[in-house]
């Protein structure tokens, strides 16, 4: 593109549409951004924190959201209207921005997590952890991995996903990693939203058609054995993040007052089992995950020192 | 343009210079009546430092802004502009300028109200805000959806004039 475009005349030159869209450094060719998300931003760890756990914490975090977003995103264009596509697309890029940051914090805290790439690669720490960590190294819950089902499945699953990661983050405003706390801030405004547009649907669906709520009750039976493992935190969570017990208090509330005005009960239902002693925290997930990430990174992996 | 020496330029210049860049996705909106641009210092250096914050996490515009920012600056002769990121406090629509609201409403997007304050609360019935059309002035206005075409806008419809308008969401 560049050099055929050195040889046209000079005053073509000055009208082109690609002048604008050139910057001055090259980029690796895919990810989602081209510029570091906490640029400038003092990242030293405050005293009393310890790197490691902070770094292992955010990458919880961080892949909770980038592995829900790709959940998400792949409603884009097969949502029951235009308008809830456009809704579930604006969820997910939320999530993903809210990824960048929590994986590029984690990247500053601990630089020894992020893969090693070839010499020279440009790949930047948050692409790094996100296209070339295979699915043993994620720490998502496996909630946010399952694959997606049908409409009432997206909002019973985003109802009991926002609502404990607002918990969360609502509680981390105040951590002591004013890093963490600035990108909990930020991210309690974009989760309110998520799940006012989860419990709204939630509700409508309850008190639709004979058809609607079928289709909820059957979402809840299988979103519900997951939801264990949001109340049960790691050794990390109960060091580094907030309180587990009040976050698990106020998902239960929210819950019951959602459940209530849509009146429906809890289905009665075991909960998933641990995969040999773990969970997703533990990097023991479903299969569906593998899946979801060979198609996510393969582009990504087969070319690791791609610029543009 | 001749370059122009840095020590020959004052503060007040370059702030009039970045207060000139316009948002990607709003261009009728300055990115200081947006309230995304923050802050803009020399360091100890003579380096020119241009903070900007994100309207939302994953806000993709932030490249472009940036990218807007060091044009417009190194052409009118600062030769070197470091754009950075600042989180904390977080954007508010409260930032929006008066006469930035002027702008979004007379292109036909309706400005934010005032955000909410204190806990965030859970509303299961319709969303009822006074949104009034930017296109007719009628306050008869229904939302069509709280998500709409970029990452800060809900969708609404007029019912007095019928049309469809972007609404900028308080947060």
């Amino acid at each position: 593109m560049t050099s055929s475009h050195v040889q046209q005349p000079a005053a073509d030159e000055h009208d082109s549409a690609y002048d604008g869209l050139l910057g001055n450094d090259a980029h690796w060719a895919f990810g989602t951004g081209f510029e570091d998300p906490l640029a400038g931003v003092d990242t030293t760890i405050p005293d009393g924190i310890d790197a490691a756990e902070l770094a292992s914490y955010c990458v919880m975090l961080g892949d909770d959201a980038l592995v829900y977003a790709q959940r998400l995103s792949e409603w884009t264009s097969r949502a029951p209207d235009l308008e809830e596509d456009i809704a579930i697309a604006n969820i997910a890029l939320d999530l993903v921005g809210q990824a960048r940051l929590l994986l590029t914090r984690a990247a500053a805290a601990d630089p020894g997590i992020v893969p090693s790439l070839p010499e020279g690669s440009p790949v930047p720490a948050e692409d790094a952890l996100a296209y070339f960590r295979d699915a043993g190294d994620f720490r998502n819950v496996r909630l946010a991995e399952l694959p997606n089902g049908d409409f009432a499945e997206l909002v019973v699953r985003l109802l009991v996903l926002s609502s404990w990661r607002l918990a969360i983050f609502q509680r981390l405003v105040a951590h002591p990693d004013p890093v963490i706390a600035a990108i909990a801030a930020k991210g309690v405004k974009e989760l309110s939203y998520h799940r006012d547009f989860a419990g709204r649907w939630f509700v409508t669906l309850a008190q639709g058609t004979e058809e609607s709520r079928r289709r909820l009750e059957a979402a809840m039976a299988g979103v519900w054995p997951l939801i264990g493992e949001l109340k049960s935190p790691t050794a990390v969570e109960s060091s580094v993040g907030a309180d587990p017990a009040q976050i698990t208090d106020e998902l239960e509330d929210v819950l019951a007052q959602v459940l209530s005005v849509a009146d429906v009960t809890p289905p009665d239902v075991r909960p998933i089992a641990v995969t040999r002693g773990g969970t997703g925290r533990d990097g023991m997930h479903t299969e569906a995950l593998s899946r979801m990430l060979a198609e996510m990174q393969v582009v990504a992996r087969a070319h690791p020192m791609g610029q543009w | 343009m001749a370059a122009v020496r840095e020590s020959q330029l004052t503060l007040e210049r370059a702030r009039a210079v970045a207060g000139t860049v316009t948002d990607p996705e709003l261009p009728m909106l300055s990115l200081a009546d947006l309230g995304v641009l923050r802050e803009v210092e020399f360091d100890s250096d003579g380096a020119l430092i241009v903070s900007i914050t994100p309207t939302y996490s994953g806000c993709p515009a932030m490249a472009a802004m940036r990218d807007d920012l060091v044009r417009e600056l190194q052409g009118a002769g600062f030769e070197r502009v470091e754009v950075r990121v600042q989180l904390s406090p977080p954007w508010t629509t409260d930032w929006i300028s008066e006469r930035g609201r002027v702008a979004l409403s007379r292109n036909g997007i309706s400005p934010p109200g005032r955000a909410p304050a204190g806990p965030v609360t859970l509303s299961l019935g319709p969303t009822r805000r006074a949104v009034t059309c930017p296109l007719c002035g009628s306050a008869d206005t229904e939302v069509t959806s709280e998500f709409g075409s970029t990452a800060c806008k809900a969708l609404y419809r007029c019912r007095s004039c019928l049309e469809p308008f972007d609404h900028v969401k308080a947060i």
